[in-house]
């Protein structure tokens, strides 16, 4: 995962984005931290006035007392609130500077912990690269700026360009330190901060379980959709203009000879034509198949019994329709169980259930064969349990040797 | 056949109604009109009095099975009316609400890709026509492809009789396709209705209601 902390010690760093990633994030601080000092002030105002009259001696052991109380009540009861926008705004802007996303605290003091950081160590160390950029910035034009008069550093002063050459060539060096300078406070910063506001508690980690199944269950229901459509378009756009371009291709061969060359080349095109409604018409199926989506799953079911060679009842007693991607899911749970119980359990006879019960839908497919189905041997149970758990369902499997198999899937359907 | 058999068409899609239409007229079928939808269908058939009536099943407004319910609902206004369903998909129990409407004769029920082969499509309708009764190939294979209990009775000839009276055909017919004597196919037909329970009696078509019973079943 690129990081600031890493690109630092690439050789390429300074010809790539990190250091201008870096400018942005110091810069940005500024109106952060500025941001942050104004209600901070005010809530400490009691100290700072205590402050003053430590330092100039003024300070009545009782007077001073109230105020460091009135100063930490004010700080300890409206401070968090204060500082509540803040791990939000620092979870973005910490993306400036690497690519692992923030889990915001919820927790008040540290936030406040973060405010006391922002006010006090931010102004000194960003002061401090402030005023070592100025200096390398003022060396750097001091044979341009003496012209106006000596430039003086405290200890030494300016006053022939001259002079100043040596200053500009050594700020000229370490002008090209100025990013790593910026990249050194920003991951710094970064590293604060997340040491600070970043959270690894149970709470957090259940809040963004939540989340991501949450997202989880929007891209199950968009990939759903989007499945649908797909079988929308492919059959009321695709297969209609195939079947009516297959029918044309027959009619033209009626009115040919036989004899004639293009009687061949027109029976040849017709079955080819034939041939793709067959896969197209095995692609849509597969995509959705539209029985399921004309008529639900209870007649689905039936049909998918229907068709195995071993006799399957279906007792399904379904009086609403569920939700899409409910319904595909048992739909395709029930058909790979199917086709395996046709193919390895060696049953004669078999059953299929689906029933709503209390806000799940339960779908059980059992046979009489010999049992012993074995998800490590990849018979496709694998893919079914994982088919139920992107529906935030379960499978269960009883299969002993000797038999008999029973496939159970539980898919929550809310009755939404 | 009557010289001239007048058909109302629906069928949803535009460009593959104009290809039935086209393909109706080519095979000398007269038809008296086309239209979209099972409402429309209904409005056509009491203008026209038409003698066929061909139609999707899966149409506007909700493309579901609008287009079954109303083929049974002419039936049942008027049983001596043929009527051919097209169907996207098996659906026994349409098959069986079909072959149930009226007295089982004179429908047809067929997958919608067979329209393709233009020829046997042709000949379907007019089997139908003539007071045949069709089942789609592929329904009665997967009737057949199951080891149920009255088919299992059945040996592989006269289950392939079966089929063949499913798709409409004749005794004589059947005798062509199977190359067997006409009296042969008619013993075979024999065992199988002995087979299936299915009494003599003058008054009922018992090579449908043959068909009928495992349709009945699945449904």
């Amino acid at each position: 995962m690129p990081t600031l902390h890493n690109a630092i010690r690439s050789r390429r760093f300074l010809i790539t984005w990190w250091p201008w990633r870096s400018l942005a994030f110091v810069l940005s601080t500024v109106p952060v931290a500025a941001a942050v000092a104004v209600p901070f002030g005010l809530l400490a105002a009691p100290w700072l006035v205590l402050l003053r009259k430590l330092l100039t001696g003024t300070a009545d052991p009782v007077v001073a007392l109230l105020l460091f109380v009135a100063g930490a009540v004010l700080l300890a009861g409206l401070g968090p609130l204060a500082a509540r926008p803040l791990p939000r705004l620092e979870r973005h802007r910490l993306r400036l500077v690497g690519d692992r996303p923030l889990v915001a605290t919820g927790s008040p003091w540290r936030r406040l912990g973060y405010a006391a950081v922002m006010v006090t160590a931010v102004p000194v160390v960003y002061s401090a690269l402030f005023v070592t950029v100025l200096l390398i910035g003022v060396c750097l034009f001091s044979p341009v700026l003496v012209d106006g008069g000596p430039v003086s550093f405290g200890v030494v002063t300016i006053v022939t360009a001259e002079q100043a050459v040596p200053y500009a060539i050594g700020a000229l060096v370490a002008a090209a330190g100025v990013p790593y300078l910026l990249a050194l406070t920003a991951a710094a910063h970064a590293a604060v901060a997340r040491a600070v506001l970043h959270t690894a508690s149970a709470e957090a980690l259940r809040a963004e379980l939540v989340e991501v199944s949450r997202s989880r269950a929007r891209l199950v229901d968009a990939f759903e959709a989007e499945r649908r459509r797909i079988e929308r378009d492919l059959h009321d756009g695709a297969q209609q203009k195939l079947v009516g371009l297959t029918l044309q291709l027959g009619l033209a061969r009626l009115d040919l000879p036989d004899s004639s060359p293009a009687a061949g080349a027109v029976t040849t095109a017709h079955r080819q034509a034939k041939e793709l409604m067959g896969e197209l018409r095995e692609l849509i199926h597969g995509i959705r198949p539209q029985l399921l989506t004309d008529l639900g799953l209870a007649v689905a079911l039936r049909d998918l019994a229907g068709q195995t060679p071993i006799p399957v009842r279906v007792t399904a007693d379904l009086p609403r329709r569920l939700p899409d991607h409910v319904e595909a899911t048992a739909y395709f749970v029930v058909a790979e169980s199917l086709a395996n119980m046709a193919k390895h359990s060696g049953a004669t006879s078999g059953t299929v259930t689906a029933s709503e019960q209390a806000g799940l839908l339960v779908v059980e497919v059992g046979d009489d064969g010999h049992g012993g189905a074995d998800p490590a041997r990849g018979t496709g149970l694998t893919g079914l349990a994982d088919r139920a758990a992107v529906a935030e369902g379960r499978m269960l499997l009883a299969s002993p040797p000797g038999g008999p198999t029973l496939i159970r899937v539980e898919l929550p359907c809310p009755t939404a | 056949m009557s010289d001239r058999v007048n058909v109302v068409l629906a069928e949803d899609g535009v460009l593959l109604r104009a290809g039935l239409a086209g393909l109706l007229e080519r095979f000398g079928f007269h038809v008296v009109a086309a239209v979209g939808d099972a409402g429309e269908l209904l409005r056509a058939v009491a203008d026209r009095q038409p003698d066929l009536v061909v139609t999707d099943i899966r149409m506007p407004p909700g493309f579901h099975d609008e287009g079954l319910r109303a083929a049974v609902q002419l039936r049942r206004d008027n049983p001596a009316l043929a009527v051919v369903a097209l169907s996207q998909y098996v659906q026994h129990g349409y098959a069986a609400e079909l072959l149930g409407s009226g007295d089982g004769r004179r429908v047809g029920y067929l997958l919608k890709d067979r329209v393709v082969d233009v020829d046997d499509f042709a000949t379907a309708l007019r089997r139908v026509v003539a007071g045949g009764t069709v089942i789609d190939p592929e329904v009665v294979r997967r009737l057949l492809g199951r080891r149920q209990d009255p088919v299992a009775r059945l040996s592989p000839r006269e289950r392939e009789v079966l089929e063949l009276i499913a798709e409409g055909h004749s005794n004589a017919a059947i005798a062509r396709t199977l190359t067997l004597s006409e009296a042969a196919v008619g013993k075979h037909v024999g065992n199988i209705l002995a087979k299936l329970d299915l009494p003599p009696d003058d008054n009922t078509n018992r090579r449908v209601l043959a068909v009928l019973t495992y349709l009945r079943d699945q449904a």
